[in-house]
């Protein structure tokens, strides 16, 4: 047995402290006693009675912290005080006290809960950079919602964030899905081993929600926000999600969800795809294939691993209900082109009963209208109608030439984007609030040369308590509207959610039925549906 | 690209929409949510000065120094032999340079007082009379030198800021050569700090009173209670450490700042055993225990002294922006920071909310007051409210008020005190390190617990409670440190 000790001059702890100290340094393997106490002359009386007394002991003071240990070993000494440091130095966060104590900073907030690991950053944009800032700084991912965030700014803190191995998801990052928890405007959707990044956050819920529908599960959903794929950010986060869950050995399939990224930075998502082996699924909303995007990247390596070898597994997808199935499939190891033809096989039964219906509607009812609240689900609607059914008019179009001189006013086929903000200034989100939409709606029934309203209904973790309820009276009303004046009004919609979401899947659906909506299982599918009705 | 807590549980800290905290909590993940407010000065954030320095950097050696000093008691001297740069005929006193028109009731008393004390002046009138060819002279009016007082010749009086001196002094913080003084030493970094000793309450010299029995205490205390107590503190082999007496004090109800009682208690046990032995005569042992015993703010002039003596080394970090001297003279407020330690900000002192004593209403009170704030520059006092619950009675307040005030002040810190240390908090450290970023960032000043002097000079304390630090002394320290463009 030996016996050492180490003397902090000055330091003070309450002696009920000391003891707990103390008895966690017993418990150590080869320790046989210790005491930690402050060196007045009673205390040194009592580690003399107990062999623990050196010469370096006695020479502590009243005003000295003392630590001696007893051990079989010097090693097992030299761990026990040298645990006894660490003890000294732990600092153990304040017990949650009343709301009325809530921290005014982040820093604070985190000293308060050292084990913090992710912000959610929702300021004002003015603001948020500096938040932003201070999180990463911390060491925290952060989801970074806010908008109106320069681009200088977005850039600098994605390389910062990319060089400490932290995600910097935004600005305008509504969604992601990390380690299970949904943040922001995000669905509850089981884990599994389908990886998703996207640089579109209704285009994240909708993906994941279609393959939790599919029984699937998803490892992290990682967002960028939309700005990340554009040429100046140049995907830097779209990269390093990527490459996360790559190396993630729970992902087994990758999905890229994008609104079609700068050329540049398609080729280095491209190039680094072809990195690895994982089978990939690129929804990049584009009409593309990816041989065709392939060959706009020119020299790009993946053209080769593509080409030349099936080591790298990717496939576009046109939509992103056809990407869910091909992840669904990939992470089960079914065929790729069986899903292909599952999903033809219910276009073309969707087709059959369109047309049924469209023999209930007039001469003059030539038109679909699209009215949203997810800007992604909005693109991808224009994009389905622009291929079936030519021009498309939007206060958010895809071709400069189809925007709407007066974004309350549709024309023709028209999509309006009621996310957008002109719609959402001094007003909450229609994701929120279906207020604006409410209206539109009801002015669009009485538009005598409209067929068919497709609508988005966004449930959700940050989402409206009960949308159906809201927009199905309006749905009735709308109806009701088109009746009175003897016409047939048809009203297609999809709810991206799961059943354990708050407002529940089923309930929403059922509540939408009632209200005379035809609901179909993803937004892909009411797009087309609709475009079959009036193409 | 490392992402670890991807095996990690998510514990998220919320800023902005409270329903993105709601629903991730409704997911069964912790989540702190913050009360973001955005700054009311619309303050860039400052990471580097003008000159590149990185302020993180110096602010954490500032602290480190701060948290890491040492502060003991090594004996008493008198004002004139020990105090660097004490002069004959110089007058010590609280808070940023000041001169005699300037100064409020309450100090021209104190000064008053020390002149009849130190045989200057035979009457009040005098001693003003005096004093006031000073100001004018301070302020510029040439009077030639010496002037005549009375019937004597008295050389011109300097009025200096006790913190130029290494000294600080609570309320009107009079020094004049003769008062004895404790010496407080940082054995970590070899420098010392000053402080009178406390004369108890009612009329006495800090809070302007200068009657005969003033003086006549005030003798006492220079002929047999400064020899009773050097004697004895010499005769103590290491001193007495007053940094470890306050992290005690803290656990026993005092924040040491408007608070002593546990600290006094504390002090008296740690010296009576030496005093004992030191002192031949038992009717002057009884006589120095009793004026202890009585005065329950007897070791703010000790924790002072201490909590000076640890601030000081953080002096000349350039690029620190943490405040090293938070300091009221009754008329201003005055601050200084780190890394610009020549420079005083300074701003009107504010009016303190508390309780009076009978006969006495806010209409009474003088402003602000008194070096003790020294007490939060160095993590105590009215940062370590959480541990002294009975002082919110001040204001009306129950014991949360108290927690509350010092949740509070983590948000202008720069970090935890590694030995103050507040058992209600989990034995978390005190806030230590008013950084005037944060201050100006989140509009949060520094509180203060504080005593209340009556207006006019003569009449006393008349009250205590609690305030905030003007806020405009931090925005000019912070415009003083930002550089022209924002650079992170």
């Amino acid at each position: 047995m030996i016996v050492q000790t180490l003397i902090k001059p000055g330091e003070y702890r309450d002696s009920v402290a000391l003891m707990l100290i103390a008895r966690e340094l017993t418990a150590l393997p080869g320790v046989a006693d210790v005491s930690v106490v402050m060196g007045t002359p009673a205390n040194k009386a009592v580690l003399a009675q107990a062999g623990l007394l050196n010469d370096a002991a006695n020479a502590a003071t009243p005003n000295d912290l003392l630590i001696a240990v007893k051990a079989k070993d010097d090693a097992a000494a030299r761990a026990a005080l040298h645990k006894a440091q660490e003890l000294l130095a732990q600092r153990a966060a304040s017990p949650q006290i009343g709301s009325a104590a809530r921290p005014r900073t982040l820093r604070a907030a985190l000293r308060a809960t050292p084990g913090a690991n992710l912000a959610i950053v929702s300021v004002a944009g003015q603001y948020a950079a500096a938040q932003a800032w201070d999180a990463l700084r911390a060491g925290l991912h952060v989801l970074l919602f806010s908008d109106h965030v320069a681009v200088e700014d977005e850039i600098a803190l994605k390389e910062y964030a990319r060089d400490q191995g932290l995600l910097l998801m935004g600005p305008g990052a509504g969604t992601a899905l990390i380690n299970g928890v949904g943040l922001g405007f995000a669905n509850a959707v089981p884990r599994g081993n389908i990886g998703i990044v996207a640089a579109a956050g209704t285009g994240l819920q909708e993906v994941s929600t279609l393959i939790a529908k599919a029984g699937a599960g998803i490892t992290q959903g990682i967002g960028t926000g939309g700005r990340d794929v554009s040429e100046r950010v140049g995907g830097i986060m779209m990269l390093e999600g990527l490459r996360a869950l790559q190396a993630d050995p729970k992902t087994r399939v990758i999905v890229i969800v994008s609104k079609l990224p700068a050329p540049s930075v398609t080729e280095k998502i491209l190039a680094q795809v072809g990195t690895s082996d994982k089978p990939t699924v690129l929804a990049l909303m584009s009409n593309l294939s990816l041989r065709g995007a392939i060959f706009a990247t020119k020299q790009s390596p993946i053209r080769e691993v593509e080409i030349a070898s099936h080591k790298t597994l990717a496939m576009t997808a046109r939509d992103l209900r056809e990407a869910a199935a091909l992840a669904v499939a990939l992470s089960r190891g079914e065929s790729v082109n069986a899903a292909r033809k599952k999903l033809a096989a219910e276009d073309r039964a969707l087709a059959i009963k369109a047309r049924a219906l469209r023999r209930k509607l007039n001469a003059r009812q030539r038109y679909a209208r699209g009215l949203y609240s997810g800007g992604t689900l909005c693109e991808e609607t224009m994009r389905i109608w622009q291929a079936s059914l030519g021009a498309v008019w939007s206060n958010a179009p895809l071709d400069p030439k189809f925007k709407l001189p007066d974004s309350n006013q549709s024309r023709r086929h028209t999509v309006v984007d009621l996310g957008e903000e002109e719609f959402t200034i001094g007003r909450p989100h229609p994701m929120i609030d279906n207020s604006v939409r409410v209206k539109r709606l009801l002015q669009e029934a009485r538009d005598p040369s409209v067929a068919v309203i497709a609508l988005d209904v966004v449930i959700g973790y940050g989402a409206h308590p009960d949308p159906a309820a809201e927009l199905g009276a309006a749905i009735a009303e709308a109806k009701a509207i088109a009746r009175k004046r003897g016409r047939e009004l048809i009203v297609v919609a999809s709810v991206t959610g799961t059943e354990n979401d708050p407002q529940s899947l089923s309930r929403q659906t059922i509540a939408l039925k009632k209200a005379g909506t035809i609901v179909l299982e993803s937004n892909a599918v009411v797009a087309k549906f609709a475009s079959c009705i009036v193409g | 690209m490392k992402l670890e807590s991807f095996d990690r549980q998510l514990t998220v800290i919320n800023v902005g929409l409270e329903t993105f905290a709601e629903s991730v909590r409704a997911q069964g993940v912790e989540v702190v949510d913050v009360d973001f407010r955005p700054s009311p000065y619309d303050a860039p954030r400052l990471y580097r000065t003008r000159a590149g320095v990185d302020i993180e950097a110096a602010n954490a050696e500032a602290v480190r120094r701060i948290a890491s000093g040492k502060a003991v008691l090594v004996g008493l001297g008198i004002a004139r032999d020990v105090i660097p740069g004490m002069r004959d005929q110089m007058i010590l006193h609280a808070g940023p340079p000041i001169t005699w028109d300037r100064m409020c009731g309450p100090v021209r008393g104190a000064i008053i007082g020390a002149c009849l004390y130190e045989g200057w002046a035979q009457s009040p009138d005098d001693a003003a009379q005096l004093a006031a060819g000073v100001g004018a002279q301070l302020v510029g009016v040439q009077l030639g030198g010496a002037q005549l007082v009375g019937a004597q010749l008295i050389a011109p009086l300097r009025f200096e800021p006790c913190h130029h001196h290494h000294a600080v002094g609570p309320m009107a913080g009079i020094i004049s050569p003769s008062m004895p003084v404790w010496i407080i030493e940082n054995a970590a970094f070899g420098n010392r700090a000053f402080c009178t000793l406390n004369e108890g309450l009612g009329k006495v010299l800090r809070f302007g009173a200068f009657a005969p029995e003033v003086i006549e205490k005030l003798k006492w205390m220079e002929t047999t209670l400064y020899p009773a107590l050097d004697r004895a503190v010499r005769s103590m082999d290491g001193g007495v450490d007053i940094k470890n007496l306050i992290a005690q004090a803290l656990y026993m109800g005092d924040e040491c700042h408007n608070r002593n009682k546990a600290g006094t208690s504390l002090f008296l046990r740690a010296i009576a055993p030496a005093l004992a032995r030191t002192c031949g005569d038992r009717e002057t042992i009884a006589r120095v225990i009793e004026f202890i015993d009585r005065n329950d703010h007897f070791f703010l002039n000790l924790s002072m002294p201490a909590a000076k003596a640890l601030t000081e080394p953080a002096e000349g970090i350039e690029g620190a922006t943490i405040v090293t001297t938070m300091a009221r003279n009754g008329t201003d407020f005055g601050i200084r920071i780190a890394g610009l330690p020549g420079q005083w900000f300074v701003a009107p002192a504010g009016r303190v909310k508390g309780l009076y004593f009978p006969g006495f209403t806010e209409a009474d009170a003088n402003p602000d007051m008194g070096d003790s704030t020294i007490t939060e520059t160095a993590g105590f006092g009215g940062m370590a409210m959480a541990g002294a619950p009975a002082i919110v009675k001040f204001v009306g307040g129950v014991p949360q008020d108290a927690l509350d005030a010092t949740l509070e002040m983590y948000d202008i810190c720069a970090t935890e005190h590694n030995t103050f240390l507040i058992p209600a908090l989990n034995f978390r450290g005190a806030p230590l390190g008013i950084d005037v970023r944060r201050v100006v960032e989140t509009g949060i000043s520094p509180r203060l617990n504080t005593g209340i002097a009556h207006k006019e000079p003569g009449i006393g304390q008349v009250g205590a409670g609690l305030l905030r630090a003007p806020i405009e002394c931090f925005v000019a320290a912070f415009e003083e440190m930002r550089p022209t463009t924002d650079d992170r």
